[in-house]
């Protein structure tokens, strides 16, 4: 079966060079593929993740009772929000990345404690964290004061009432703004291509360089590649959206 | 003043003089009167004579700007004030329910004992069953409030605020959202509450309910006490022209 297909697409990319789809056929160009994607789940979900967080906890420290740690929140949302973030991943990696400590694994080789990988998750998190954290304070500020006073007068402490009344219903408010900027994410990903991640593009690009009649099959690949895993996502956050609905709250 | 010093032969609520202002607008000029400890008081008033703000200011929701309320003895605007043990005497039931709309019922009533009294969560859960039978809520536990009529939202409100065993119950014209019909169930529950003994504060609408259930009656306009009095002479026989007119339109 396998092999059947293999021949097929050899002997297509024989009789029709520039539809050469090179790793259906090829293991060693289907193993960079595959390594290519496993290092964009990784990005993406890091990234998820460390953005989520960061707005959480931005979204947080907003609402300070000091004026400084509010306007270092937005000093940080104002830095990340109106710069592109490939000038971000650029700057990290090779402004920031110059000053980073190196530790020398065989006492030969000079390597930077965080990683081109690395710069990458901290740079794309920070910038969709910029974007999270305004998106949790817009639910935030759904949530009526009363509620919150309510909370107050049963004797919770801040934390108390932002832990278990505020974010949870602040959450569900912010849920569809949350998933379009979490989609813009996972595209975004492509970016860290400039500071020479491994990620897919990176790996198709490099391929179609080496062989350049694949070039169509890897720009192929890549729009099916990223429609199917953004449509996960998509699906996913719809699907949880559904399950924190409450009953008889909300639209 | 210590809190072991007080005893139920004083005052359990004691206001003083108390001033307060919002921006310009002075909504307490000085009002002073006592609660004993079961007593049932009710507060009436046309809108904006500063009633709310009075009985808000009783758990700290709201400050003071001058004057002093003791609650057991203890001033609650004294800057050293434990702010859990205020308001784990002191109960609230709000006009608009206030419950937490992502908690079912029983949760609703379980939150703050669990959370703030760091009571097992197995005792509060049995305190909480019963007191929603108290309320005449059984059967609705795992409803969510979207999923309660307004009369049953505010007693499990009022459960809620039970569950933190009080001693003076505040409640802040909680029948004013409600519909005629389920006025009176909610009246039914503060009756019930009233003649076990709980000392409870009204800000109330409900004439016939004051003249029924309460101890004493206060009458505020414009920020002062006009006239007072046990419901059997102030409905009958009210000398200030303010009152008179206010009941007139009332009753």
């Amino acid at each position: 079966m396998i092999e059947s297909v293999q021949a097929y697409f050899r002997a297509l990319a024989e009789t029709h060079p520039k539809w050469n789809f090179i790793y259906l056929y090829d293991p060693v160009q289907a193993a960079r593929i595959a390594e290519g994607l496993w290092m964009t789940l990784q990005l993406a979900v890091a990234c998820v993740v460390f953005s989520v967080l960061i707005g959480v906890a931005g979204a947080w420290l907003q609402g300070a009772r000091q004026a400084v740690v509010r306007a270092f929140v937005q000093g940080y949302i104002q830095f990340f929000r109106n710069t592109p973030p490939l000038i971000q991943l650029l700057f990290f990696y090779f402004a920031l990345g110059q000053f980073t400590p190196t530790y020398s694994p065989d006492g030969w080789l000079e390597v930077p404690v965080i990683s081109n990988v690395g710069w990458a998750i901290i740079s794309l998190s920070f910038f969709a964290g910029a974007f999270n954290v305004e998106i949790f304070r817009a639910g935030i500020e759904a949530i009526p004061e009363s509620t919150r006073e309510a909370a107050d007068a049963l004797g919770m402490s801040r934390l108390q009432i932002y832990v278990y009344v505020v974010f949870p219903l602040a959450f569900r408010v912010s849920l569809p703004a949350l998933n379009n900027n979490l989609v813009n994410l996972v595209k975004t990903t492509t970016q860290a291509i400039v500071i020479a991640v491994p990620e897919l593009l990176y790996q198709l690009v490099s391929m179609y360089n080496d062989y350049s009649t694949s070039q169509n099959a890897c720009m192929l690949l890549m729009f099916v590649v990223y429609i199917t895993l953004v449509g996960v996502l998509v699906l996913g956050m719809n699907r949880w959206e559904r399950a924190l609905r409450i009953p008889g709250y909300g639209a | 003043m210590n809190e072991r010093s007080w005893d139920p032969s004083r005052p359990i609520v004691s206001i003083r003089d108390v001033h307060k202002s919002f921006g310009d607008l002075e909504v307490l000029k000085g009002v002073s009167f006592d609660v004993m400890k079961g007593e049932v008081v009710c507060i009436i008033g046309p809108s904006g004579s500063g009633k709310s703000t009075l009985i808000r200011c009783v758990n700290a929701l709201n400050s003071i700007d001058r004057g002093s309320i003791l609650v057991e003895g203890q001033e609650v605007h004294a800057p050293d004030l434990d702010m859990l043990e205020l308001r784990r005497k002191v109960g609230m039931v709000f006009q608009q329910y206030n419950l937490f709309p992502h908690k079912t019922a029983l949760e609703n009533v379980m939150m703050a004992p669990v959370l703030v009294l760091k009571e097992p969560r197995r005792e509060v859960e049995e305190r909480a069953r019963t007191l929603i039978r108290k309320v005449r809520l059984d059967g609705k536990e795992s409803s969510y409030p979207g999923e309660l009529s307004g009369g049953q939202q505010q007693r499990v409100a009022i459960a809620r605020s039970l569950a933190m065993r009080p001693d003076v119950m505040l409640f802040d014209e909680i029948t004013a959202a409600l519909d005629p019909e389920t006025v009176k169930e909610v009246l039914v529950t503060i009756r019930e509450l009233a003649e076990e003994g709980m000392t409870c504060i009204l800000v109330t609408h409900e004439m016939g309910f004051a003249r029924e259930v309460a101890n004493h009656i206060y009458f505020t306009d414009r920020g002062v006490i006009v006239e007072h009095g046990p419901p059997a002479t102030f409905f009958t026989e009210a000398r200030d022209p303010r009152t008179r007119e206010f009941l007139s339109q009332i009753l």
